[in-house]
């Protein structure tokens, strides 16, 4: 390559030169830099002075002229520091530390790879955790857990199915979870229109599960020879018209006014419980939809059917040419992901018992996105961690900020992530290679075939 | 669903002579309104080497793309074994024995070597690590980077590899695809010999190929497609001597 550019410039050896040298701003080093001082604005933001109506450059005054932002751009180049020019001693004595087998860390180590009853052992560790922990938090945390974190967990791990693994756009992912919802409404008899006989919630879920495969495969069936951008665009579409229909047929779904009564969760067998309004049963009960989702889905994924996923994602023709129905582990992926959402419509709606259209708005379908895609796509850990961080900072946020400026930061936040750490904080270990590859540039983005008529070995 | 139209081959079979792995009758395919194949007749019988030459858009790919399901034709007949397979969908295509390398390679550029091998026996519970050991011994270059991705191989090296991946669903019948595309002449030859290797350990292979010369000297018989059509069908070694194959696809060599 850089003989062709010696080739072809005029201006002589220094002009090459110039060309061929990489700029010191260039060095990734100095790209974080600058990240972290994005970061340091943006936290000198959230926790100065909030602006007023009045005076729209009264925050930026107040925020930028006192210490404040020194005290955050001086954390963020300490952590900076660190990662730059600490880190290979750090990464030294650990490697020491390991080589000379020390004892707890190799252990530990070598427990967690070797032995399955210990990984389930913590596994389990960590759900006890998640589940007694919240009992020590306000009432309104355990609202916001339930009615928007383990709501939102549970649409990510469903929409992951989708993009993560089969490899396919869907932006309109909450259409689902309205129907999943409107489902719950119908069945309980909570619409204007009277279910030929009421179930309990328990049962509308498989109902619920059964109509959102059957939406799945509606949607699935006529998009399957479209890709990225084009199934998009048509998601969206789909999306649009649950969300009008919802809103207009107002004799079936109540319409704009929206559904209210709808029942809650009970059991009724030998002996009777019902969720009431408390939110930390249902919290309970959500989690353990998660934790029996995660469990299904991560044997999912290390299944025939998760390496079909995979081979479609890389390479539809290759993947049909080594024996893979696409079509059937396309459509596939679109049902897992719908009912996935659907349970959780069910959930939401025999929570909060009142819900109109405007609780399944399109950005919803965009936000269940970004969260997947911050976590780390394909990766059931990152997108768990990345749906309940983005639901839970907003949320710490109201405490900070002006209300209304909150996704503001988020969208701050998400931006700096994609520009930074695309492959999502907690990346799949295939994606990351994916990642990798595309920025050394080995393979293209959407990496389909070899270079045609490329290298010779 | 279409297998069931899996049936026996009723008449124009003599009962005595045993049928062909792949016979292709009468072959009509078009795109849109544009007619690429125009009544192909071939027929391969069981381990031969049969080579597909031709000019670009004489219709070899499109020939090899229905004989694998990719394509199917408006009329004309697909038979393997004297039963009929057009319109059997690719991936199902692959249970009856038919293995396809397609143009390009197509590796899976981000999975590993072992990784792409083990998609290949995807119609199988698990992979044959017998087959594995034989494919890595057909090609010890893959097995050295059997845990490198897909991607980062050489051009050659990814041609061995979607070679291999095929013969993983362990086919009677490999269809290739130009497998000599873009490579350099030394292993465009190294290629061929495995090739050969692998017709001698029992595999029926069709191939299509630009280079005429190479595949001539692999191939029992050849075919020369001209816009859609055979133009020539004979003994492999015929095809060689014939002055106007030596023309049109092997430059004219004085000697």
């Amino acid at each position: 390559m850089s003989s062709g550019i010696t080739k072809t410039a005029s201006g002589g050896p220094a002009s090459t030169a110039r060309l061929r040298g990489v700029a010191w701003y260039q060095h990734p080093r100095w790209s974080r830099l600058t990240a972290m001082v994005a970061i340091a604005v943006v936290l000198t933001m959230v926790t100065g002075e909030q602006g007023t109506d009045r005076d729209i450059f009264f925050a930026l005054r107040e925020d930028f002229t006192g210490p404040l932002p020194w005290i955050w751009l001086g954390l963020c180049l300490l952590v900076w520091t660190v990662r730059e020019f600490w880190s290979e001693p750090i990464r030294k004595v650990r490697r020491a530390s390991v080589a000379k087998s020390d004892p707890p860390v190799a252990w530990v180590r070598g427990q967690w790879r070797g032995d399955r009853r210990i990984r389930q052992l913590v596994l389990a560790a960590l759900v006890a955790v998640a589940a007694f922990a919240p009992m020590g938090l306000e009432r309104y945390w355990h609202q916001v857990l339930v009615d928007q974190i383990a709501i939102y967990v549970l649409l990510a791990i469903g929409l992951n199915v989708v993009i993560g693994w089969a490899g396919m756009l869907d932006l309109g992912f909450v259409a689902f979870f309205a129907i999943g919802a409107y489902s719950a409404a119908f069945w309980t008899g909570a619409l204007p229109v009277d279910p030929p006989f009421e179930l309990n919630n328990f049962l509308v879920i498989p109902v619920a599960v059964l109509t959102c495969l059957i939406a799945g495969l509606i949607l699935g069936a006529p998009t399957l020879r479209l890709r990225g951008d084009y199934l998009a665009i048509v998601t969206l579409g789909f999306h649009e018209i649950v969300y009008i229909t919802a809103k207009n047929v107002e004799d079936f779904t109540g319409g704009a006014r929206g559904v209210s009564g709808v029942e809650h969760f009970s059991i009724d067998m030998g002996f009777s419980y019902e969720w009431k309004l408390d939110p930390l049963p249902y919290y309970w009960l959500l989690l353990g939809f998660i934790v029996l989702l995660v469990f299904l889905f991560m044997r999912l994924e290390h299944s025939r059917v998760g390496r079909a996923w995979t081979a479609i994602r890389e390479d539809q023709v290759a993947a049909a040419a080594t024996g893979v129905n696409t079509v059937r582990f396309k459509l596939m992926a679109f049902a897992i992901g719908a009912s996935t959402s659907g349970i959780a419509g069910v959930a939401y709606a025999s929570k909060v018992g009142y819900f109109n259209p405007e609780n399944f708005p399109l950005l919803a379908s965009v936000l269940v996105l970004a969260y997947v895609i911050f976590g780390g796509m394909g990766s059931i850990p990152g997108v768990l961690f990345g749906a309940a961080f983005l639901v839970w900072l907003p949320e710490v946020l109201r405490d900070y900020v002006d209300p209304r400026d909150r996704y503001m930061y988020l969208g701050a936040l998400l931006v700096i992530m994609m520009i930074y750490r695309p492959q999502g904080v907690w990346p799949s270990k295939r994606r990351q290679r994916e990642l990798k590859m595309a920025t050394e540039g080995t393979v293209d983005g959407d990496a389909t075939a070899a270079p045609a008529g490329g290298k010779v070995s | 669903m279409s297998t069931t139209k899996l049936a026996k081959e009723p008449e124009g079979t003599e009962p005595t002579a045993a049928p062909a792995l792949l016979e292709l009758r009468d072959l009509r395919v078009f795109y849109g309104a544009i007619e690429a194949l125009k009544g192909v007749n071939l027929s391969v019988r069981e381990g031969e080497v049969v080579a597909l030459l031709g000019a670009n858009g004489a219709g070899k790919s499109t020939t090899l793309r229905t004989a694998s399901g990719m394509l199917s034709p408006r009329s004309g007949e697909v038979l393997l074994r004297g039963e009929r397979i057009d319109g059997i969908k690719p991936h199902n295509l692959v249970r009856f024995g038919i293995g396809h390398v397609p143009e390009g390679r197509r590796v899976f550029a981000r999975m590993t070597v072992r990784e792409n091998l083990e998609m290949g026996a995807y119609r199988f519970k698990s992979p044959d690590q017998d087959e594995m050991d034989r494919i890595f011994g057909l090609f010890p270059r893959l097995a050295e980077r059997s845990s490198q991705l897909g991607g980062t191989l050489s051009g050659g090296e990814q041609q061995m590899l979607a070679i291999g991946r095929a013969l993983m669903g362990k086919p009677e019948l490999l269809l290739l695809d130009e497998p000599s595309m873009g490579l350099a002449p030394l292993v465009v030859q190294q290629i061929f010999e495995i090739l050969r290797e692998i017709n001698q350990q029992g595999t029926t292979v069709l191939l299509v190929e630009q280079n005429a010369a190479q595949a001539l000297q692999l191939a029992d018989r050849g075919y020369v497609l001209e816009t859609g059509t055979v133009a020539m069908h004979e003994e492999a070694s015929a095809l060689l001597a014939d002055p106007r194959v030596r023309a049109a696809y092997l430059g004219e060599i004085a000697e």
